[in-house]
């Protein structure tokens, strides 16, 4: 115990293995924080949830923080209820014979450079008999008003201003996301700043019909603090989730694998005989499979499920080089005086290969195992990019698959890449740097070297 | 009388203690012959587990049942004459059609019997032909699906690991001879980048030299259409090498220099070392007569190694630059359920290891004279 203190004051020398170790708890704050912030089903639902999820997002558009970086700044996305006040007044006022006119009006500000992907406003309503009578008025920043459309509407309704060629024809044969936005002074194609406002006008016609709600969403160019893909996902799920996931998946394989390496070896070099033969044999065995083919046969004939994955690859690691290792090892201290003493007291050999053989070498285990967890990091990423990631998480790995069958490098959608990328990165340095300090400091044969 | 005396000992000694060069002889043959028949049995194990699991436990034989079922009865609706017969009649053709296409896959005998002719044909390596994969030639014969597929594997692998090899043990022994010096504590700096695998920096490389600065191409081998001019032929493949190859280089390049310059500096800290030196022997000498001749086993051990890896290729890098090297056609074999295709990949991969096991053991006697084969 003392040993392992002074190592640990030790390993405080060397700033690298500071900086791995501030890294390693920022990570495990990430891990803990997405759980709590996004609980898992909710991090499935809006991973896997299908386009009612993800409307709200723009396609494959990068990161906010994108604009920071360029001249021309993208228009950022946004999702405006009618029920949010602070961008929406709604006034109702009942109406003679029955039914109400509604009145919602949207103020925003608009300050980009370039125009918005798509605008699209949802409109939910309760009617009895006769349609809700919907119509959009659009108030440029100098004062012009265009008249968007009028239209009757069904229970829930959804009006996109891309697809009405009626409005594209109406501001001049420019498609709506331009045409809107567009300076009318300007020589070149260009948006106007300033403030923006769309006014939804509803006429209910019958007592108890009521207009629910309306949502406008306009798909800017920039979303979210990560960005989305193809299918309009927020990136953040995945960068978020990705942490605990590929933290747990590096940490229980390398602890499973180290931990259950150095049983076997202790056992086998105390029992002896025909069962460190076979240890020996299963290992050279272990050695002659292909250990990649055989998990990516695994994921592709059996199940991608991360913890069939965990399970297979601690199993093919166990009788890995390592036990040989361990076992020169274990050899030589099974002879040291202190075994035989215990052996004089009459201790049983579980007690000694638990108590007095397995401790002695733990200062070397944890090294290689903290530098086992980036190794099993980046595993799971590379089963991934091969498109064998589990079905159901959101993983860094998936993020880069995804990226890559859409081509993302290719199509400019660097963000898609690197984001991750930078994670995987980030993780693997922090262990690695920790791990190759604690290797020094624990490693005799390396003390001073 | 005292002259027989003499020579009656070694007489009579002779017929039952062989002189010191026989039992040389007769320790290393018995040595081989465990030693070999040991690692027989090894590879044997390895490949049937191999096909036990490439075959897991009869799901892949369900999967590729209903796949041919699927196929044929597509191309039979395909048929005017088919489709003009009778129910019964249709069906019963259908019927004895995939009995004939399951009879062809072999799928009519049952598992055991199979696997044990897999295991028998990829012992003797004959290889089979492959279930759904073939080779661009057209053919089906796994021999020819490897042996294609082999030459960029080994363009690629050996290029960059030999480079790897030979340019982190130059660098190793020139560092720790330099220990604490710069260059020294840069490299020990940057030996936690290796925890990422290559297709990691693989993905960089495409993104900064390919993507951004458009002066390196995506992947592939080749330009398309290839140049038919040799020189240009060779100049196209050598420019889609230097990215998967570089990628491959830097991802293990500080570690492996690392790794050796430690190795180095544990060796050159022994006493005899350090006697060379006092005697004043000048650096060359310490470094090739006391530092690398006696870690000489442990450079070949890892060459060895090495050379074999060199065959698996290297899945990811491969998929990710589009190479079209053994790596990648190991993981279509997967995806296509190919057993034979797989157990020739594992059954080479495996005698090739054993074969290397088998030799490392004679190398050593021969470079390191305090080992004695079979002692």
């Amino acid at each position: 115990m003392q040993a392992l203190k002074s190592a640990f004051r030790q390993l405080a020398g060397y700033p690298s293995a500071m900086i791995g170790m501030i890294l390693i708890l920022i990570l495990i704050g990430v891990g803990i924080y997405a759980p709590i912030a996004i609980p898992y089903d909710e991090a499935i639902t809006m991973w896997r949830g299908g386009e009612e999820y993800w409307r709200q997002n723009p396609r494959t558009v990068p990161p906010v923080w994108y604009n920071w970086f360029i001249e021309n700044d993208l228009p950022e996305s946004f999702d405006y209820y009618s029920d949010n006040t602070e961008v929406a007044t709604r006034t109702d006022v009942p109406r003679e014979g029955g039914g109400t006119q509604s009145t919602i009006t949207y103020t925003f500000d608009f300050q980009a450079d370039q125009f918005p992907q798509e605008l699209i406003v949802y409109m939910k309503a309760t009617f009895a008999t006769k349609k809700p009578f919907v119509s959009m008025l659009w108030i440029t920043p100098d004062g012009r008003e265009i008249r968007v459309v009028d239209v009757g509407i069904s229970q829930t309704e959804t009006y996109r201003f891309g697809q009405d060629t009626r409005l594209t024809r109406r501001i001049g044969g420019l498609p709506a996301n331009q045409g809107l936005f567009a300076d009318p002074n300007s020589e070149e194609l260009k948006p106007l700043k300033g403030i923006y406002k769309l006014v939804v006008d509803v006429r209910t016609f019958e007592e108890g019909d009521t207009f629910t709600s309306s949502e406008f969403v306009m798909h800017g160019l920039v979303s979210g603090w990560f960005g989305t893909d193809h299918f309009r996902r927020d990136l953040g799920i995945a960068m978020l989730w990705g942490t605990p996931v590929a933290l747990a998946f590096g940490t229980l394989a390398s602890l499973g694998t180290s931990v259950i390496t150095m049983i076997i070896a202790a056992i086998g070099v105390w029992y002896g005989s025909w069962l460190d033969e076979l240890i020996q044999r299963i290992t050279e065995v272990n050695l002659v499979l292909p250990f990649l083919n055989i998990l990516i046969m695994v994921g592709v004939f059996y199940s991608r499920s991360i913890w069939t994955m965990l399970g297979v690859t601690i199993l093919l690691s166990i009788f890995g080089a390592a036990i040989k290792t361990y076992r020169a090892i274990f050899l030589q201290v099974r002879e040291s005086p202190y075994i035989e003493a215990a052996r004089a007291y009459g201790a049983s050999s579980m007690r000694i290969v638990f108590q007095y053989l397995i401790p002695r070498i733990i200062p070397l285990l944890i090294p290689g195992l903290v530098l086992g967890i980036p190794t099993f990091v980046f595993l799971e990423a590379t089963l991934a990019v091969l498109g064998l990631g589990d079905p159901t998480l959101p993983t860094w790995g998936k993020m880069i698959n995804d990226a890559n069958n859409n081509a993302a490098l290719y199509n400019g959608f660097y963000y898609w890449i690197l984001q991750p990328a930078a994670l995987l990165m980030f993780t693997g340095l922090a262990f690695a740097m920790v791990g190759f300090a604690m290797d020094r400091v624990f490693n005799p044969r390396l003390r001073g070297v | 009388m005292s002259v027989e005396s003499q020579v009656q000992p070694t007489a009579e000694a002779a017929p039952k203690r062989l002189s010191p060069a026989m039992q040389s002889i007769t320790r290393v043959a018995k040595y081989t012959i465990v030693k070999l028949v040991m690692l027989f049995i090894t590879v044997v194990i390895g490949v049937y587990l191999t096909i036990l699991i490439a075959n897991m436990g009869g799901y892949v034989d369900n999967i590729m049942r209903g796949e041919i079922r699927q196929a044929v009865a597509d191309r039979l609706n395909r048929d005017p004459l088919y489709r003009s017969m009778q129910p019964d009649a249709r069906q019963a053709y259908l019927l004895s059609q995939v009995t004939d296409e399951e009879k062809r896959l072999g799928l009519d005998k049952p598992f055991a019997v199979r696997s044990i002719g897999y295991l028998a044909g990829a012992l003797q390596l004959d290889l089979g032909r492959a279930l759904n994969m073939s080779s661009d030639s057209g053919s089906r014969s796994v021999r020819l699906i490897i042996l294609e597929r082999l030459a960029p594997t080994l363009l690629l692998m050996g290029f960059s690991n030999m480079f790897l090899f030979f340019g982190s043990i130059f660098l190793a022994l020139t560092l720790s001879r330099n220990y604490g010096s710069f260059w020294d504590k840069f490299t020990v700096a940057l030996s936690p980048t290796s925890s990422a695998p290559p297709w990691f920096y693989g993905i960089f490389f495409i993104l900064i030299f390919a993507a951004i600065f458009r002066v390196m191409p995506f992947g592939g081998m080749i330009d398309a259409p290839p140049p038919t001019n040799q020189w240009d032929y060779a100049m196209s493949v050598l420019k889609h090498l230097i990215l998967p190859s570089s990628a491959i280089i830097i991802s293990s390049f500080f570690i492996s220099i690392y790794n050796w310059r430690t190795f180095f500096l544990i060796y050159s800290s022994e006493d005899y070392v350090e006697m060379a030196k006092a005697k004043g022997l000048s650096n060359r000498d310490v470094e090739s007569r006391y530092i690398l001749r006696p870690t000489l086993p442990t450079i070949i051990t890892n060459f060895g190694l090495l050379v074999i890896t060199l065959w698996t290729g290297a899945i990811i890098t491969e998929t990710v630059f589009s190479w079209p090297g053994l790596g990648r056609t190991a993981f279509r074999a997967i995806g296509l359920f190919d057993t034979p295709v797989i157990v020739g990949l594992t059954i080479i991969y495996a005698y090739l290891l054993a074969m290397t096991v088998f030799l490392l053991d004679f190398i050593y006697a021969v470079v390191d004279p305090r080992v004695k084969i079979g002692e």
